[in-house]
């Protein structure tokens, strides 16, 4: 035995060091505590991530001192642009901010709790993990600021990825483009086949204001509650391309149409941006959907760690406004019985005959329940869906007074 | 093109100073790491791949090869999210399948070096590729097409970095 370890000894020693990798491998992979290696990765993240942070961070501060010191060149003309695009933009904020105070008063009675982040963290991305098939990005922030395993990592773009493992002064960064990575996202609007995708606004109040009164075609950039939303998982290919993945092959999901997180998976906050859709093809029974991420992960510089999320109701303040949000939802639907019933009344403003019979306000009798208020609705009223009935939550009856009836109590008509 | 067949007298055995033994490995590890963020393109080099070919074919000792690729590639398992050893494996076998070619092949010209670089690049992958499917359990998707062409730039690039690493030979 001896004989031929001593003769093949070159061999001898590649098969035991073979077996001790091989061992050591399916060591790892059975163990379910990814702290047996931990040593082994502090000592080479420690040998690299200094240099590497060293280098960034001078880079950083040359860069700094030229195009803040010596390159400012057409400040003054970008000055000047800057200062028309914040008049346009505190333009844009009156009418957001009227939206979101409706949204918070809407989610206010519908018992609805969101998470949001409410602390981001700047970090600079220092390194990668140096391999095509581990997609894998370090941050210049570690333990030491705060930073947690399974935090979310965005950019002002969209969503980069979570952390992954967490070390003194650095953070390992698993990207949403890896194969092992995994994120509950949503299309951001359904759509018919054949729908315009091009217009990719959200479905927020200001596209129920621009349905037409009466129009009983479904806004197709709107769900109903019925039909909801797609959802998927967002994960990488071995090529690194991001895919969405597990949607059915029967949804209609077409290139254009923007993937937003859908919150389900507890660590990003719904609605950022993932990415845009570039190809859809048929695979199995699911679709196989391959996305242009947001954000430019080949390129990555600044990040940010969302730190804190929490489960928040819109305060309820709100709601004690001077005008109720179901009344405001209610008085932007068609059909909404009036003194001055619009249904009567032709495009070009001419009346005509009632053939619905809505009762006029002061005419409906009082109604007890969601049940009677339901009923009392008149036929060719929008389809206001009932809170009580998806969430459980006990509404007053006068909510469902007629929107005009409470809006305006003196019985003007909407104007 | 020289590719011949020597003896183990002929062939010149090479050692390093050990700065330069630790250095250009550390050095290869931390490029592989630093420059893709940001120069993407340059992922498809495998430094650390390069460094432990050239160590292999210019020591011509089989079990400093594998032991040389056992720890480059073993570090640079630790800085990604695999388990520690897919990289160990594959270049340890890289490591002394180098050094056992060098003791029996003279490899010191460019059109040899772009040939064993290109060889070693696809059994180093095959060979990743295999731990991973079997031992890791992880899918991964094989495309000659980048295969090829990922080879074709490393051998490139280790024609240009076997020469300027040959400045720190020492002839024993």
């Amino acid at each position: 035995m001896e004989n031929v370890l001593s003769r093949h000894r070159n061999l001898s020693v590649l098969a035991a060091v073979l077996v001790a990798q091989v061992l050591g491998l399916a060591i790892q992979i059975r163990s379910t505590n990814p702290e047996q290696t931990r040593l082994i990765r502090i000592w080479a993240i420690s040998a690299v991530t200094p240099i590497e942070r060293l280098i960034v961070h001078s880079q950083g501060g040359l860069y700094g001192i030229w195009h803040n010191y010596l390159y400012l060149r057409g400040v003054r003309q970008e000055n000047r642009d800057l200062k028309a695009e914040i008049e346009r933009l505190r333009l844009q904020q009156v009418r957001l901010n009227e939206d979101a105070s409706q949204a918070r008063r809407l989610q206010v009675l519908l018992g609805f709790r969101e998470r949001y982040s409410i602390q981001t963290l700047p970090a600079q991305v220092i390194g990668s993990g140096g391999s095509e098939q581990s997609r894998v990005v370090y941050l210049d922030k570690g333990g030491k600021d705060g930073l947690k395993p399974q935090m979310a990592v965005i950019t002002s773009s969209g969503v980069v990825g979570k952390i992954l493992q967490v070390y003194s002064s650095t953070a390992q960064v698993l990207l949403i483009n890896d194969q092992s990575s995994g994120l509950g996202a949503i299309l951001e609007s359904s759509h018919t086949s054949g729908s315009d995708t091009s217009n990719n606004q959200a479905p927020n109040s200001q596209a129920l204001n621009n349905q037409a009164p009466n129009s009983q075609a479904p806004n197709p950039q709107i769900p109903t509650p019925q039909q909801g939303r797609v959802h998927g998982i967002v994960s990488g290919s071995p090529a690194g391309e991001t895919m969405l993945e597990k949607v059915l092959l029967g949804e209609d999901v077409q290139p254009g149409d923007r993937v937003l997180t859908s919150g389900g998976d507890g660590i990003f906050p719904k609605g950022l941006p993932v990415g845009t859709v570039i190809k859809v093809s048929q695979a199995d029974s699911f679709l196989k959907i391959r996305l242009h991420p947001s954000a430019d992960l080949s390129r990555l510089e600044e990040v940010l760690v969302i730190m804190k999320l929490e489960d928040v109701a819109p305060p309820a303040t709100d709601v004690a406004g001077s005008q109720r949000a179901v009344d405001v939802l209610a008085a932007r639907l068609p059909g909404v019985p009036a003194k001055t019933d619009l249904s009567q009344e032709t495009p070009d403003g001419q009346k005509k005959p009632d053939t619905t019979a809505a009762p006029a306000p002061d005419s409906v009798p009082a109604p007890t329940g969601p049940q009677n208020a339901s009923s009392s609705r008149p036929q060719n009223s929008g389809p206001l869906p009932v809170p009580e009935a998806q969430h459980g939550k006990t509404l007053k009856p006068e909510i469902f007074k007629p929107a005009a009836a409470v809006a305006n109590p003196a019985g003007n008509g909407p104007q | 093109m020289r590719l011949s067949q020597t003896s183990p007298e002929q062939v010149e055995v090479y050692r390093f100073n050990w700065l330069v033994a630790s250095l250009v490995p550390a050095l290869a590890i931390f490029f592989q790491a630093f420059i893709p963020v940001r120069l993407h393109f340059v992922s498809i080099f495998d430094f650390p791949l390069l460094v432990t070919i050239f160590f292999g074919v210019a020591r011509r000792n089989p079990v400093s090869g594998l032991f040389t690729g056992c720890i480059i590639g073993l570090v640079q398992d630790s800085l990604t999210h695999h388990p520690l050893g897919v990289y160990g494996i594959a270049k340890t076998v890289v490591g002394f399948g180098a050094s056992s070619l060098g003791a029996k092949l003279d490899v010191e010209n460019a059109a040899s070096r772009f040939l064993v670089t290109y060889g070693f690049y696809l059994l180093h992958q095959f060979l990743y590729f295999s731990v991973q499917r079997v031992l890791v359990r992880e899918m991964m998707n094989w495309s000659w097409s980048h295969e090829l062409l990922a080879g074709l730039a490393n051998a490139l690039a280790a024609v240009v970095l076997f020469a300027l690493l040959d400045r720190f030979k020492q002839r024993i």
